[in-house]
């Protein structure tokens, strides 16, 4: 029977279309009141937290992300994923199948359930293959994995190429009402492409991955989303004519939606060649780039902590990406945040795994380049992290509905800082975000009403 | 200008002026190679790794050669027999080789960075021999070295680069360092091997062949590199021999001066007729010499030498 009482934040649900100060009464896990009643019906041995000043808003979900148990617990495991969600400001987090086992069984299911419970500090979501161990051959047992617990369906970091498979896939989902996510990839036009084809691939001499690779599975996916009536979800849209496509099918109602991710819409290309020539051409459209004072971050050319699928683009991408966040084409924000071994980093470019770890820095980045620089309000960036996913995916969260799970964020929107090393609660490091001076931060992560990441708050 | 680099990595990130100090410092040794003693004792006490990941001959016995000139003790790796078979990284590679107190690291790798990535975990000198499709950085300054001791100049020249563009690390470094150096570049090939994007480097594209080289003061012609092509990009050899092989009818066309350089390997009959290859306009052997010089040069810089001044007479 414990209650907590969050006094004077401006509190900011989307869904509701709540944006006021006011204190928010959580009891027994639930939210119990909010507005000017929530402190007279606090109970006695109520926690009172000040967060006047503070940003209080349903727990940030993010609906991608690579926690690596069952398998790879050298990367991460539930118990230090879900840390890095606290810290990072998430209440939920999805995680994606492709362990060691694929999640193509019931199993998988009820083995990442049991231990989430037992180590899991934050709510996690659990997503099942397409395919059966990913290899984009056979569909994987849908309705069991449903039944298991799954909250949606997807081959990610895979993509199933043959277009009758995943149009099977699409109708026998829909039956589920289970969305299909899609890693969007044409692998004969990709082939082993490491990085964005276009000029830095050139001058670095690494293999290109033509933002085309993507475009034509968003443009398959359209069709197919038409031709059967089944949700499908485009994973870390990367590239500009992905973001055209899809805001022309949703126009005409098709049954599609996608998710960008930090850096995607912060880097570009020229981050690979090193920080000089980024700094010097596209990362002079970074939010604080002109606040001088301490030296922005500084990498090495062919750092491997720039190398994830799909690659970092243009800064014509990325400006289209940032424009489809803004016209509400791109709905949900997620980090696809994806752990790997130092060792397995400190390779040869072309030799190194794909992906970065993102937990930590997601919400920084989105405020940095949506909310400081003027393209999103905070309940629009907001909806983003929680309405967003919650809708696609039917989750029961991303509210301050009375009688709610009392999942809540509450945020500094212009807290300073620079993301370290030392403070990152992933087990693994693989990021290109380090020594980055940051703009915004979550202070509190409350998960069923119990703080579960306090930094700087009482 | 004072050479004060501890690697050479690319072309791309030196001055003008740090080049022709490399081609300066070049020319001394190449007289000191025209002695009867040929050795110098600047890398006496050193050793030199030549850490040859992919398969290659005349760069990696150029190097070896001028390691020997310059005294240097030598350990020679090769991928073939060695560690990497088991599966070891190419950083616990190299820190091995490193506890032997190696002073310099000569790479040549098939992955692009893989030098960059060297440089960055070890205290030894790294030379890049060859990345991937990236640089070819020793290629590139014999070349110009060829160039400027043949033409007395490269500022104002014109160069056509002609053949498989996209896969070579030789074209990249070439590029760089002619440009920089003020010499017109113009690019010519297939359009799969050829993209217009090369024209952001500051440099011509043109599929034209007889265009290319009808004003050219140097034709410089690449290897068709079978192993780098992830698919077919081009029909067959013979389609591209007929249209951008260099054969005696099109060298008719050609400025008189006009010379012929190749990197070597050549594919004879494909990129190159084999007389062309062996007439008195070609420069292939010179080459060869010169990137002895060249090796020698880049050794003794790296190794904290100024310049050519400070080159025993």
């Amino acid at each position: 029977m414990s209650a907590l009482l969050l006094m004077g934040g401006r509190v900011i649900d989307a869904g509701n279309r709540f944006d006021a100060t006011a204190d928010v009464l959580v009891k027994d896990g639930k939210i119990a009141a909010i507005g000017p009643e929530a402190g007279a019906q606090a109970p006695e041995g109520t926690e009172r937290m000040d967060v006047k000043g503070l940003v209080v808003c349903p727990g940030l979900i993010d609906m991608h992300v690579h926690l690596r148990e069952p398998g790879q617990a050298a990367k991460e495991t539930i118990a230090t994923g879900t840390a890095a969600a606290a810290r990072g400001g998430l209440t939920s987090v999805v995680c994606m199948p492709n362990t060691a086992p694929v999640i193509d069984h019931s199993g998988g299911v009820a083995l990442i359930q049991n231990l989430a419970a037992e180590q899991g500090l934050v709510n996690l979501f659990i997503t099942g293959a397409i395919t059966k161990n990913i290899a984009g051959e056979e569909l994987a047992p849908i309705g069991s994995l449903k039944k298991a617990g799954v909250v949606a369906i997807t081959d990610d970091g895979h993509c199933p190429q043959n277009n009758d498979l995943m149009r099977r896939a699409l109708e026998y989902a829909k039956m589920f009402n289970l969305p299909v996510l899609d890693h969007c990839q044409d692998y004969s036009l990709v082939s082993d492409g490491v990085m964005h084809e276009g000029y830095w691939s050139t001058v670095l001499g690494l293999r290109g991955w033509p933002s085309a690779g993507e475009e034509m599975i968003v443009a398959r996916n359209i069709l197919l989303a038409e031709t059967t009536g089944g949700r499908v979800h485009c994973q870390h849209l990367s590239a500009a004519g992905s973001v055209k496509l899809l805001r022309e099918a949703k126009k005409r109602g098709v049954p599609i939606s996608g998710e960008a991710c930090p850096h995607h819409f912060t880097l570009t290309d020229s981050a690979v060649a090193g920080s000089d020539k980024f700094w010097s051409a596209d990362g002079r459209n970074i939010y604080g780039f002109e606040s001088a004072g301490a030296p922005q971050a500084a990498w090495p050319a062919y750092d491997t902590n720039f190398k994830m699928n799909p690659p970092l683009r243009s800064a014509k991408d990325r400006d289209a990406i940032l424009g489809g966040l803004q016209d509400g084409t791109i709905e949900i924000l997620c980090s696809d945040h994806a752990p790997h071994c130092g060792y397995e980093k400190e390779v040869e470019f072309d030799y190194a795994p794909f992906g970065i770890t993102g937990l930590e820095t997601e919400l920084a980045l989105a405020l940095m380049q949506l909310y400081h620089t003027k393209r999103l309000g905070l309940p629009e960036l907001i909806a983003k992290f929680t309405v967003g996913p919650a809708e696609l995916l039917g989750l029961k969260k991303g509210t301050l509905s009375v009688g709610a799970d009392a999942d809540i964020t509450v945020f500094d929107p212009e807290r300073e800082w620079v993301f370290e090393r030392k403070e990152t609660a992933s087990k693994s490091t693989n990021s290109p975000f380090y020594g980055w001076k940051m703009k915004g931060k979550a202070v509190a992560t409350i998960v069923a009403g119990e703080k579960v990441w306090g930094n700087g708050v009482n | 200008m004072p050479w004060h680099r501890k690697h050479l990595l690319d072309i791309e990130s030196l001055s003008a002026d740090e080049i022709v100090t490399v081609l300066d410092t070049a020319r001394a040794f190449k007289a000191v190679g025209e002695r009867a003693i040929k050795k110098v004792p600047a890398l006496r006490g050193k050793t030199v790794v030549n850490l040859f990941v992919e398969p290659s001959t005349r760069t990696r016995i150029s190097f070896e050669l001028a390691e020997q000139r310059l005294s240097a003790d030598i350990i020679n790796f090769s991928a073939e027999a060695s560690s990497f078979k088991k599966g070891e990284t190419l950083k616990d590679t190299a820190r091995n080789l490193e506890a032997l107190n190696a002073d310099f690291i000569i790479i040549r790798h098939s992955a692009s960075g893989a030098p960059h990535f060297l440089a960055r975990v070890l205290k030894g000198s790294v030379i890049n021999a060859g990345d991937g499709a990236h640089e070819h950085p020793t290629q590139a300054l014999l070349d110009a070295f060829t160039i400027r001791e043949k033409k007395g100049k490269i500022e104002g020249l014109r160069v056509t680069i002609l053949g498989d563009i996209l896969y070579s690390r030789v074209a990249r470094s070439d590029i760089w360092a002619l440009t920089k150096l003020g010499a017109q570049v113009t690019l010519c090939g297939p359009s799969t091997l050829v993209p217009r994007v090369f024209e952001q480097m500051g440099c011509r594209v043109t599929y034209d062949l007889d265009e290319a080289i009808r004003d050219a003061d140097i034709i410089n012609l690449l290897r068709i590199q079978h192993e780098r092509q992830r698919k077919t990009m081009f029909p067959s050899l013979g389609e591209y021999s007929s249209l951008f092989g260099l054969d005696q009818k099109r060298l008719a066309r050609t400025k008189p001066d006009a010379l012929i350089m190749h990197p070597g390997p050549i594919n004879r009959g494909i990129e190159i007729d084999s007389e062309i290859a062996d007439c008195g306009r070609s420069l292939i052997l010179e080459q060869v010499t010169n990137g002895l010089a060249v090796r020698m040069a880049v050794l003794f810089l790296v190794n904290g030498g100024k310049g050519p001044q400070e080159v025993e007479g």
